[in-house]
């Protein structure tokens, strides 16, 4: 080991400021979480395995039984499915975004971000990122498999990646969610549990499983209205997989889904990523 | 002019807990502060109002001329602080955390990967530089915590508890580390609760407990407050303890105290080891049997016990930040007192 120099220089340079430092902080950060994430394959196997389940269960469980506007072919209800299935496993990075800063708390290493000269939404924004990469390679493996069941999309393919697009935003303003129960609680195991409880009702009162029009007029309100709801609407119709005469309910985001999914997906980036950062700012690990 | 650290009338209350109580701290530019206390004293507190972690309630904080609750993001610019975990992404190599940290304060990649290789040589770790943390030993984690406070040689230094729970030849190691760090010039303060570290590497020690400061100074004038060297005789017979005692007050230069249990009896003196041989020739003289006999210098336990009426590290968690959700409290108090015990 070599002496210090004898006269230790003020040595971080002046910070750029603004949007180019925000935008390179988040960068470390979301390359940080992505190497991370290579070096943990098993979380992204069971990200993966988890939903390609649900698909196939799904399908060949619930399919024969479950009624879509008057048809009961497994085959429609898989088209019709697909969609719901997609938006619950974008929803999930709200477990892996939430865990993923609850263990950066946990060992101390947010108290290290929060004392460098970064910009601070950037470690929260660097997570969610990233947890949009890992969704993304999800959505793709599950697409696969979905298209391997027998779905199919009835659109050009503008309309379908469109569709994709929607989830995408929808996953990223979940994750943001996650974030902020990530901050907020002690542990990663609590941060995933708190993570995932909550997203049961609200995935499964929405039409992404069943339509609503079948639900009793209480849930079925709550359904329609249901921002999760919104985007499995949009991307349904994005996809072609409505059936055959189908009429979509009055309620005014399932008549405009496309435009309700990105207002409410935009809404909650803006809420909670403006909470997530106060409390980043005031964290104490 | 105030120092490289200078704090005034620091309070922080977490609930009921008065973490801090109006601490005023001052510490001149490339010297060492040790801020000793136990669990609980409120050190931890202080380390993350002056890093920016925590806001105060009160009172007001410079840290490299810079006002700390005004301009926190220019006094990141000129610290490097090295916690109580190492704080290092486990899954990340040692040369891409440094890198990391690197471009996180602003410098270039290019930069910082020069820096990474530069810091992984100067802390032997450069056999492991692209493995992933989580193969390190604690030593090679808690060196890799260090060179990322360093990436910047930033000209102030805060390292909270640095060698707890390492085994001693890593502290010795750390200690190194330090002295060189010291040497070229960085202000740095310290927390421990190893009266030993404290009085290795400090130039200035202030003792806490309670979010207060109840004593600073140089070790010496620390230990000098206790009163210096002392002599401590174990009589064998209980009933000859009188006459001991009249034996070393002819000696010494106070009262010598009395512990009926253990037959020991204290006195301070000052003649170092020619008065203790003398000390022996009278008590053998008289026939007085003696179990134990010997000089004790003062160490800075001795300090602690007569500052606080307890000792240093016996006494369990430490309350404002544990419920600020510091986690590992339990865990490292219960090392400290196995320490102690031995």
């Amino acid at each position: 080991m070599t002496t210090m120099s004898p006269t230790p220089e003020l040595a971080a340079p002046r910070p750029r400021g603004g949007v180019v430092q925000s935008v390179n902080d988040s960068l470390v950060m979301a390359k940080r979480n992505l190497i991370r994430m290579s070096r943990i394959p098993e979380m992204i196997i069971f990200g993966v395995i988890q939903p390609v389940m649900f698909v196939v269960l799904f399908s060949y469980v619930f399919g024969g039984s479950i009624s879509v506007d008057g048809s009961t072919s497994p085959a429609a209800y898989r088209e019709f499915l697909m969609a719901g299935i997609f938006a619950q496993t974008v929803t999930f990075a709200t477990a892996g975004a939430g865990a993923g800063i609850a263990d950066d708390m946990h060992k101390g290493l947010i108290d290290r971000f929060r004392s460098l000269p970064m910009a601070r939404g950037a470690v929260l924004t660097g997570r969610t990122l990233a947890d949009l990469v890992q969704t993304t390679l999800t959505l793709v493996v599950l697409a696969v498999v979905a298209l391997l069941v027998g779905w199919r999309t009835h659109t050009s393919p503008l309309e379908v990646l469109g569709g994709f697009a929607l989830l995408l935003l929808l996953g990223y303003a979940f994750s943001w969610i996650g974030a902020l129960i990530g901050l907020s609680v002690r542990t990663p195991e609590a941060a995933t549990s708190g993570g995932l409880i909550w997203l049961f009702p609200l995935t499964f009162i929405s039409n992404a499983f069943v339509p609503s029009e079948n639900m009793p007029p209480f849930l079925r309100h709550i359904a329609e209205w249901n921002p999760f709801s919104a985007t499995v609407q949009a991307a349904r119709g994005l996809f072609g997989n409505f059936p055959p005469g189908y009429e979509a309910p009055a309620a005014w985001p399932m008549q405009h889904p496309i435009i309700a999914s990105v207002v409410w997906s935009v809404l909650i980036i803006v809420v909670f990523r403006t909470l997530a950062v106060r409390k980043y700012r005031s964290a104490t690990a | 002019m105030p120092g490289a650290i200078y704090a005034e009338g620091l309070v922080k209350t977490f609930g009921d807990v008065r973490a801090l109580d109006g601490v005023d701290l001052d510490v001149p530019e490339g010297t060492v502060l040790g801020l000793l206390g136990p669990n609980g004293a409120g050190k931890t507190t202080a380390v993350r109002v002056l890093t920016t972690l925590l806001q105060p309630d009160s009172g007001k904080a410079v840290v490299a001329g810079i006002d700390v609750l005004k301009h926190p993001n220019e006094v990141r610019r000129a610290i490097g602080l090295s916690g109580q975990f190492a704080a290092v992404d486990e899954y990340l190599t040692g040369r891409e955390n440094l890198q990391m940290v690197g471009q996180l304060y602003q410098m270039r990649s290019k930069a910082a990967k020069a820096r990474a290789g530069e810091l992984l040589d100067r802390f032997n770790l450069a056999d492991a530089a692209d493995r992933t943390a989580k193969t390190y030993s604690g030593g090679m984690r808690r060196r890799l915590d260090l060179a990322a406070a360093l990436v910047v040689r930033p000209p102030v230094m805060f390292m909270d508890e640095p060698t707890t729970g390492l085994d001693p030849r890593n502290r010795q190691q750390l200690w190194e580390v330090i002295q060189e760090l010291v040497a070229g010039g960085t202000t740095l303060l310290l927390t421990t609760q190893y009266l030993e570290e404290a009085d290795h590497l400090a130039d200035d020690i202030c003792v806490v407990d309670h979010g207060k400061v109840i004593a600073r100074g140089t070790s010496d004038q620390l230990k000098a407050r206790t009163g210096g060297e002392r002599v401590e005789v174990v009589v064998h017979e209980r009933d000859r303890m009188p006459e001991a005692r009249a034996v070393l007050a002819g000696f010494g230069k106070g009262e010598a105290t009395v512990e009926e249990h253990t037959r020991k009896l204290t006195v301070p003196v000052a003649g170092g080891a020619k008065l203790l041989a003398e000390v022996i020739r009278e008590l053998d003289g008289r026939g007085i049997e003696i179990d134990d006999i010997g000089l004790r210098r003062p160490t800075l336990d001795d300090v602690f016990i007569s500052l606080t009426g307890h000792a240093a590290a016996l006494t369990g968690e430490e309350p404002g930040e544990g419920q600020a959700g510091t986690k590992g409290h339990g865990r490292k108090a219960h090392k400290a007192a196995k320490e102690t015990a031995q």
